[in-house]
Parts: C-alpha cells; structure tokens; sequence
C-alpha cells in the first residue's frame, strides 16, 4: 500500500467526470455520476452488480454515449466519440469479459487493438519486450484458446501498455485469476501506477481494494455514494456503502450427522470433444446425504465438462463412473437421472436453464414434468404445470407479472430464483448447482444460499460448483478445487485457508507470494 | 501429340464449367469470413446473369456486361445486408428468401431475352502464345474471366491473410463482441463483405450467360450457388481449396456431358445427377469430421449481431 | 435525428400478428410501382391479381386446389424450421411421393379397389419420408448440412421422374410422350364440389394443420421441438435428444410433401408427367414463414399464396403481364415480412446527436 508519487493537492485530475447520467429503457443505469482520478492514482469504483460500474466504463471508453454530464481530460472538456478516440487520448480498458479473437494468434490480437498497420515481426519482438519487463510472459505465436485465462488478460494487458496508456481501465480483473495470479498482477499495477499512470479499477472486492487502491468512489443503484480512502475504512465499513444495508449472513446448520455417501465418483475421465474444452482426469469425491460439496476453480478448468458429466448431457466411458446410492448411473442420460432424484441447475440461466423465449409455465414444465408427473394421457396437462410454476414464484418469491411472462422478461436474480425453485421443489435426493448467484443482486443471493443450506438440511446431498470463493466458504460443508480437468482432494471448510485453495486453484506448484487474507464481515 | 487432342476440349470445358463457381465460391468465402451466411448466392448469381446477358445484347460492351452483372449482384446483397445486418432477420431465412426473389426478378427481367442469341465472351489471342500445341490454348487461350477468376482468387487469399483489413475481417467474423469492444464497425466491415460476395455471385453468373451457354434461360443457375455454398465447406474457408473445388465440380460436371455426348449406355438423367450427388458425398466426407469444421468455419456465422451497449 | 433499434423486453405479442398484414401492404405498394414500370394500370392488375381469380365459385375453389400442396409442405417444414432443422427440399419430397404413390398405380392400374388409393396415400407419404431421411441419416450420422442435402436432392428426384416417365413408366398407348397412364378412377382423389377440382387432398391439409397445432400445442415431442429450435443448449439440459428431432422433422416434414406430391399426381394432375409442381415445395418455404410456422397462419397464408398463382395466370390472360410476376411477388412478400419482423423483438426509438441539456 504504498503512496509513492501521489501529490494529491496540486495536481490536475487526469481524468474528471461531471454528472454522467445514463439512460436505459426503464433503467437509469447512470445517475449523475461524479468521478475523479488524479496521475499515477489507483482508483477503485465499488459497487455491486448493476450498480453502473460497466455502463459508467463503457462511457469512458467511448464504447457509450452518455445521455448528460462531462468528461474532462487534464482538465479540458472532450467528448469521447469512439474506443479509437479513447485510446488516442490514452486510454486502455481491460474488460472483464476480454476482446480476444480465439482463433487468432496472440500478435494478431494485439495488432487488431492498435492503430495503423504493423509489421508482424516487429510487433512480435516488442510484444516479447514488454511482456518481459513487467513480467507479464507471452509468446506472440500460441493461438489465443490455447492459453489460460490468466494468459489471455495479460494479452490484454499487454495490448494496452503497449499504446503508452495514461489510464488504465480494469473491469473485474481478478475474477478470473488464482489469488496469487492477482498478487502477480498487483505488483504490474503498483509499478505502472509509480510510473505516473493512473488506474480505475473496479471490483466489488474489498480486500483487494483496500490492498490496492489510492481512492474508492462508491455506486449504489446507478447513483454515486461516496468518495474514500479505502486504506482507513474498515471492510465492513465499505460493505455497508456498497450493499446501503446490513445483510444477513446465511444461517448455517450446526456440522450436522453426516448421512450415508449419495453421489459417488470413482475415476472419472473425459475427453472433451471441444477443441477449446477441458479433458477431465481422475476424478474422484463423494457428496454424503445432508452435505454441501463446494467446488471452486478458476473458469475454464473442466467445470463447464464435469457439470455436463454429472447432470448426463455427457455420457460417461463406464457407466461406474458415476454412482447414485449404489446404481451405477454414469451411462443413464438427463432424463434418467433426473427420476432417480437428481436435480441440476447450470451455470447459464438463459438459453441452458431455462429458454429465453417460452413462459415460465413452458420453463417449469422443461425439466420439471417427470417428476412432477406433468403428463397426464401422453398429453402435457397446461393446468398442472401453471400451478407448478406459480406455487415455484409464490415458494422462492420470483418478482414477475405473471407466469405466461418469458423468461427472457425476468430480472437474472429473479430468474435464478425461478430454476433454483423449479430444481428444489422436486424434493431432490441431490442437487447441482453451478454458479448460485452469479450475476444476482445481494438480496436475491442470500435467498438462494439460505434455500441451499435449508435443501442440505433436510436431508439432500447439494454440490455447489462456484468461482466465489467468499460464497463457497459461506454455504460449503468441504471444499474441493478443480484445476486442469484435476479434482484435489476435498478438505473440511474449516481446515483450508483461502492461501491453500488459491495455490491449488493455480495447479499444483503455484508458488506464490504469501498474502495475509482479510475476512469480509 | 495425338493423344492429348480430346483432352485440350475437355479440359477447355472445364475451365468454363468450374470458373461460375469460383466466382461465386470465392465471394462468399469473404462473406464467411466476416461471420456472415448467404444463402442466397443462387439468386445473386441468377440475376447477375440475366443483368450481364440484356446489358451485352443491348450494349455489346462486354466489360460493361460484367460490371453491370457485379453491380447487380452486389444490390440483391445490399437488400440481404438491409435485413441481416440492420434489421436483424434470420440469415438462413433471408437468404433463403434471396434466392427465391432472384429467381422470379430475374425470370421477369429476362422474359423478352430467352432464346435470344449472343455472342460468347471473346477469348484471349496473344499472337504466337496461343497457337502454342496443348499449352496455348489452355494457358494463353482464355476469355478475360478465367484469368479474372484466377486473379480473384490470389488477391483474397492476400487481403486475407496478408493485410491488416483482411486480419479486421477475419476477426469480426471470429467475435463480432470483441471487435465491437475495441472499436470496429462489425455491421459495416460485414455489409463490405457481404456485397463483395454480391458482386462476386453477380460476375459467377455474368459467366453462365456471356461465356458457358452464352444465351439466358429461366433458372438457367441450375443449384450453382448451392454448390457454391458445399464447395466453401469443401475448402474448409481456405481460398486456395475453393479453386481446387471448383475445378473438382467442374470436372464432373464436364465428364457427365462429354459421357452422355459419348452416347453412353446410361440414361442422361443418372449422368445429370452426378454433380449433386458428387456434391452430397462430399459435403458428407467433409463433415463427418466434425471438430475440423468447427475449427475452420468463423464462430459467429450466422450469428446475429446487434450491438447491446 | 437517428433512428435507433433497441430490443424489448419480451417480444411483441400482437406485432406477431401485425407484421404479416404490414409485408402484405407493403408488397402491394410495391407491386403498384412494378405495374407502373411495366405500363399497367395498377388498379386493373390488383384487381386481376387478388379479385378476379376468386370471384366465382370455381375460382374459389381453385384457390383450395392450389393451396392444398402448399399448406401440406408448409405444415411439414414448419415444424422443421421450429426446430432448427432446416429442410428446404420439400419439392424433391414432394416429388418422391408422387413417385411412390403414382408408383402404386402404375403397378396395379388394372386393379380397381377402394384400397388403391389409401395405399396411394400411404405410400406418398413413405416415398417423401424416405427422401426426408437421407438428409436426415448424413445429418445426424456425418453432421451434413442439411440445408445442402436437401436441396441437391431436389434436382435428384426431378432426374428420378424424368427418368422414369420418359422410361418404363411411359404410357404405353402414349404416342411415346414422356407422360404416365392417366389415373383411373379408384387411383384419383374424390372431388368434393361437382363441377370442380376441388378433391380430397383439400381435407387431408386441413387434417395435416389440425394434427399438427395439437402436437405442437399438447405433446411432448411437440414440447421438444419448440425447445431445441429456441434454445437448443436447454433441451440436452433437459434430455431431449438432438438427433431424434431432427429425425422427427425431416421424416415428418417428407412425408407431409410426399402426400402433397401424391394428391397432386391423384388429383389435379392426373397422372405423372416430367414436372409435376411449378415449385410447391419452394413456395412453400415462404408459405411457412408468412404464416409464423404457425399451422393455422400457415392456412391463410397457403391461401394467399395460391392466390398469387392464379392471380398470375389471370394478369397473363386478361392483361398480357408475364407470368414471372408471382415469382417476384412471393419473394417479395418474404423479404417484407423478414424486414418487418424485426418489430417483434425489437422497436425502434429516435435518438438525438449530441448531448441533451443537463
């Protein structure tokens, strides 16, 4: 945490902005939004989901357009018409969902970001350079789905530095990385940042932003809360102005009778037939009845296939692989598995949960109609099912003007609610859940974890696959850390720090450098 | 020398045969690229073709044939880009809806012209070059469209892999959300696109009625721009393979006509058959390997884009 | 000022409905324009184009005989087209039903039962299925498009008549033309209306729609095609399986164009001659879309449809237009209703240059 360079009193912001106000259809995404980032600064932007960060970044990158409000660049009033004037001006963006072309090698993507034409050789060689110097290591000629996705945002990185960037912007930078990937990356910024370049950086984590960050300016609901020095504020403190209220922690059950093993996997290996896939390698965990299993990892790292594998979408090599209370079941697909008590609930809500495009009566009979026994005659019985998803909105408390509405019209918190209800009210004997809240408004992801642990208290074995390490420890019985299509051993939520679980999440040898881990209140 | 005399003709009608699909190939391979389907190339082509044929009988100017076949070509892909690109239709859809509009706008625009005769497309006569035995006719003896064709192709597989606008072309058809983030123009590098395809279709077609049969008939395209779209599949999005394709059809399409000019004992409709089924099968040898095509074809084609802010 | 597309937040449920009748005026505007150019007078040609081909019973009735095939290749395809599975060789389908079914009588022409035609029937619809399954087998079996496949077909199976009718179907008492034995009377689809073309075939595409609506409304694999064509990463979420639909679709899609292709070789056609449809199976890809892959849009649209056909036949007879027309119209009309459609998901918004007062 170190102030060096920063003269906070004389100098001119870089970069200030004045009211930005920002209009959706039926949202104010932006509401007179006030910002200021001096040189050499590392700002955070704090805030929930949807409280405007990425709209207000959009903004600054020229990407949007504000409905009203100044930017002001050094002092002087500019409009950012386009991404191409931004980087003219200095500007660099990481976004958190990267700008990367998968099929493209590393120098081509790093071509198609700067102006001009290059000659590819020479950008080769200068790609190296940088790359070395801020120990950012790339090799220009490796296709971009071949590498990690640590690797892909130093692409990114490395893409910025190389316009002479006098900001920096970052969209949730470290969601995607292990611990020490973003100890690693601290260190890049601190040193840009003593080399005069100012840094937004916004996240919603607040012991990175304390580690980190010069200055805090909050959003909640589109509107600016406060500016701070996240240094002296405490973590709830910050808590507080981001959420606007105290939330409650999930109630967690005593460590209660552990119940017989429901789900078993013994040597599960899968070669994925995507080329950008994950190859799954001897995996091996038993979920027992009444436990939540949590599985963390870093994305791209087999999740996406073991979630497949178990819910039947892939079929196994052995029908051993995979056993429910004694049967073997590894060669059964969805169907099968869901009448033998399996419920699931994957990562993307619309289009693999549910579809966009039908009513939530058509989404509660999708995956909902054999155990419910939504078929009466070989015929779809329309009364059944509309009960069925009422009683799911009125249960978990869905906010939606009626269920003949779409899918696609509910809010992601709402929505998640919804699968989440149709999944647990077939009374499963065992539940998948991958990413619970991702994307979910506080409010709604409490819900959602209190449902789980309820589920798990009643007597189902839940497995809970999430890349929040904060939800993991919050709702998990053990833990268990996938990286590589690897499966490491599961330990007891309270005999695992967060150190341990980032070294596993970087595969096996990730040393990293020790990080002392603040605990949010 | 005697024994090459049937081949020289052969090999000459193979060159006409396969240069439509080259054209037609090779414009939608850039369409492709920028991760746009046409499916309407049959209808692009069919009314370059009908817009060449009246501009040559009218005119006499060949070249003002072609470009006017081009011009033509690249408007019915300016309609297609109208509603795929601005207004968001469904690609496999509107160039469904391409091809059946071009037909019947064609059909009515060439209604005085059928039967009508015109003279084929001049070939190339470089003095002494073309008179050369075997070579002369095949390499120095060609109308101005095969070298076109050839040209084409060259100049493609440059933009496209060799230049910077070529690598921007590429990459929106690979993430048209990428591109967009960094700042291109993914509806305007795509409507680029999509009409040189038009265009490309539109001369494939000029050739059909200036140079292969040189008259106008109804539907005179025959699945063309079909197998156009099989041969792109074929090529694996690689220029280079599109003219080995192309020629490939040719070839049988020509040895099916020379068979049932042979007086062969097989009824002419089996013969007729051949270039479908030679397309079918290869579309199926090609397709069985499933991650190869995936790894080849850009990953947003067909996808619809619209830029969600 | 500039105009900007946002997307709603759930789709438009009466522009579902607007949008066709928008296409449609937009199409006649434009026809207006075309008449101009081709020196007609507009008014005359409209009038001939949508009024005089039915202003009489028997043209009414010609409307149901043209819009019989269409409707029956457009139920078929619908459902195809709701799944994603994208069958556009219905015309080859269709001629392979006239195949098979034609092929029956030619077989037993000499045999007069109630049981010829049923079997007819039966056999158009095998004939069309089995067309449907090739592309349906190198999908699923080889992943081959089957945009591709099935259209290359189509050229296939008009070499296949072809071949056949100028071969060892050719009538024998023929004077060698290229043309089948005329059906005999057991071998013909029942007129319905004396005086009239009007014939069974009518009934059995408006079962086909009936059927249809209800599988698609209150069955499960109804509720899978709708899945997998919406969103085909939730159906193997929810166990649907991929290749069974697109199996269901292109063998359910044949052999709906198999009976059309029979009904027509029964009915009006009466016997089987080289070229048997002025592109049926084409028409009625638009004939689908105009009616929302909607069985009962489908009816109206088919009926429209057919009305283009005689209405481009009467234009030709009474005011000397080419007969080409319909082709343009029908295309026409398709492009309108894909640009209008984009008023179902999305609506437009002016946005103004610049900044507004803050």
């Amino acid at each position: 945490m170190s102030n060096t360079g920063l003269n906070t009193g004389t100098q001119k912001p870089r970069l200030e902005l004045k009211g930005i106000t920002k209009a959706y259809p039926g949202v104010l995404a932006n509401d007179n939004i006030d910002l200021k980032v001096l040189p050499g600064e590392i700002h955070a932007l704090l805030g929930e989901n949807g409280a405007g960060k990425s709209t207000l970044v959009k903004t600054i990158y020229g990407v949007l357009k504000a409905d009203s409000g100044d930017i002001l660049w050094n002092g002087e009033r500019i409009d950012i018409t386009s991404p191409h004037a931004a980087r003219t001006l200095g500007i660099g963006t990481i976004f958190q969902h990267f700008s990367l072309f998968e099929a493209m090698t590393v120098t081509e993507n790093i071509a198609l970001g700067l102006p001009g034409r290059q000659n590819m050789n020479d950008l080769a060689k200068r790609i190296v350079e940088i790359s070395e110097n801020y120990g950012l290591p790339l090799q220009p000629e490796r296709r971009v789905f071949t590498l990690s996705v640590g690797e892909k945002q130093r692409i990114e990185i490395v893409r910025c530095l190389l316009q002479n960037p006098k900001l920096l912007i970052m969209d949730e930078p470290t969601s995607v990385l292990t611990p020490q990937e973003a100890d690693k990356m601290f260190e890049t910024l601190r040193r840009l940042s003593d080399e005069g370049v100012s840094i937004l950086y916004i996240s919603h984590k607040l012991d990175e932003i304390k580690n980190l960050c010069h200055k805090a300016t909050i959003l909640r609901g589109g509107k600016y809360i406060s500016e701070c020095d996240p240094t002296v504020e405490t973590a709830k403190s910050l808590a507080e102005m981001m959420i606007g209220t105290n939330l409650t922690a999930p109630k967690h059950r005593e460590a209660a009778d552990r119940g017989p093993v429901r789900l078993k996997v013994r040597n599960l290996s899968l070669d994925s037939n995507d080329q950008f896939g994950v190859d799954l390698n001897l995996i091996n965990f038993e979920v027992r009845c009444g436990e939540i299993l949590g599985i963390a990892g870093v994305a791209g790292n087999g999740q996406v296939e073991l979630l497949e594998a178990l819910s039947g979408e892939t079929l196994c090599q052995n029908a051993e692989d995979i056993s429910l209370e004694q049967e073997y079941i590894g060669k059964l697909g969805p169907i099968q598995r869901r009448t033998r008590g399996i419920a699931f609930v994957p990562e993307d809500r619309l289009g693999h949960g549910s579809v966009p495009d039908m009513s939530l009566v058509d989404n509660a009979f999708l995956s909902g109609y054999t155990q419910k026994g939504l078929i009466t005659g070989g015929l779809i019985d329309t009364q059944k099912t509309t009960r069925f998803a009422n009683e799911i909105v009125k249960k978990f408390d869905v906010r939606t003007a009626g269920v003949s509405h779409k899918a696609s019209s509910l809010s992601g918190g709402n929505l998640q609610k919804f699968i989440v209800g149709r999944e647990m009210m077939q009374d499963p004997k065992l539940i998948i859940i991958a990413h619970p809240t991702w994307g979910v408004d506080a409010g709604a992801a409490s819900s959602i974890h209190q449902a789980i642990i309820d589920l798990a208290a009643s007597g189902a074995a839940v497995l809970v696959v999430s890349q929040d390490l904060d939800e993991l420890f919050a709702i998990s019985n053990r833990l268990a850390v996938i990286a590589d299509g690897r499966l490491s051993v599961s330990r007891g939520v309270h005999e695992i720090t967060i150190e341990e679980i980032g070294l596993l999440m970087g595969g096996t040898e990730g040393a990293g450098s020790k990080r002392e881990v603040e605990s949010v209140a | 020398m005697n024994g090459f005399e049937w081949f020289i003709p052969v090999i000459l009608t193979v060159i006409t045969a396969a240069t439509p699909l080259v054209f037609a190939g090779i414009g939608e391979l850039v369409t492709e690229k920028s991760g746009v389907l046409n499916l309407g190339i049959e209808g692009m082509m069919i009314v370059g073709a009908v817009a060449a044929f009246i501009t040559a009988t009218l005119t006499g100017n060949y070249l003002l044939a072609v470009v006017v076949a081009a011009l033509s070509g690249a408007f019915m892909a300016f309609l297609f880009g109208i509603l795929t690109l601005s207004l968001m239709a469904n690609q496999v859809a509107t160039g469904l809806a391409l091809t059946l509009f071009g037909i019947g706008l064609s059909a009515l625009i060439g209604q005085d012209f059928v039967g009508e005769p015109v003279q084929a497309i001049a070939k190339l006569n470089i003095g002494g070059l073309s008179d050369l035995p075997v070579i002369g006719p095949i390499l120095f003896g060609q109308d101005p469209l095969v070298y076109l064709s050839f040209l084409m192709v060259f100049l493609v597989s440059w933009f496209l892999f060799k230049t910077k606008a070529g690598l921007i072309l590429r990459a929106v058809g690979d993430s048209h959300d990428a591109a967009h983030s960094i700042g291109y123009s993914v509806i305007g590098i795509r409507y680029a696109a999509v009409m040189f395809g038009g265009a490309m279709s539109g001369i494939g077609g000029a050739y059909l009625s200036l140079a292969y049969t040189p008259m106008w008939a109804e539907n005179m395209t025959a699945g063309r721009g079909w197998i156009a779209l099989a041969l792109i599949v074929f090529a694996t999005w690689k220029p280079g393979l599109v003219l080995v394709g192309a020629y490939m059809f040719g070839g049988i399409t020509i040895l099916q006509l020379h068979a049932q000019a042979a007086g062969l004992d097989i009824p002419s409709q089996i013969l007729s058959m051949l270039p479908y089924l030679a397309t079918i099968v290869v579309l199926v040898v090609i397709s069985k390997d499933e991650s190869r095509i995936r790894k080849h074809a850009p990953a947003c084609i067909g996808k619809i884009f619209h830029p969600a802010a | 000022m500039l105009l900007k597309i946002e997307k709603r937040p759930e789709s438009s449920h009466s522009m579902v409905y607007v949008t066709p009748i928008l296409a449609l005026l937009l199409t006649v505007l434009t026809g207006i324009v075309l008449f101009k150019i081709l020196g007609v007078d507009p008014i005359e040609a409209l009038k001939n184009f949508f009024i005089v081909p039915i202003n009489n019973q028997y043209g009414a009735t010609e409307l149901l005989v043209k819009a019989t095939p269409l409707i029956l290749c457009a139920i078929g395809l619908s459902v195809g087209f709701r799944a994603n599975v994208w069958n556009i060789g219905a015309e080859g389908q269709l001629t392979l039903g006239a195949i098979f079914g034609g092929g029956v009588f030619i077989y037993f022409h000499d045999v007069d039962s109630v049981f010829l035609l049923p079997i007819m029937i039966v056999m158009g619809a095998i004939g069309g299925a089995l067309w449907g399954a090739i592309p349906a087998f190198l999908k699923t079996r080889f992943n081959a498009n089957e945009i591709l496949t099935s259209l290359m077909l189509v050229y296939v199976a008009l070499l296949l008549l072809s071949l056949l009718v100028h071969g060892s179907w050719k009538d024998p008492d023929g004077y060698n033309f290229p043309e089948s034995r005329i059906f005999s009377d057991s071998a013909t689809m029942p007129i319905l209306l004396e005086g009239t073309r009007l014939h069974f075939g009518t009934i059995l595409a408006l079962l086909a729609a009936l059927g249809t609506w209800f599988m698609l409304g209150k069955t499960l694999v109804g509720f899978q095609i709708k899945v997998i064509g919406a969103a085909p990463k939730a159906g193997s979420y929810a166990g649907f399986s991929q290749k069974k639909i697109v199996w269901f679709c292109l063998l359910f899609g044949g052999a709906m164009a198999g009976i059309a292709g029979v009904s027509e070789v029964a009915g009006p056609v009466g016997q089987l001659l080289p070229s048997i449809s002025p592109g049926y199976g084409f028409t009625a890809i638009i004939v689908a879309f105009l009616g929302r892959l909607h069985p009962v849009g489908i009816i109206f649209a088919g009926l429209l449809m057919a009305l283009t056909y005689l209405g481009g036949e009467t234009a030709q007879i009474n005011l000397g237009l080419p007969v080409a027309v319909t082709g343009v119209f029908q295309g026409m009309i398709l492009f309108y209703l894909l640009a209008c459609d984009v008023l179902v998901n999305y609506r437009f918004r002016l946005a103004r240059f610049g900044k507004a007062a803050s």
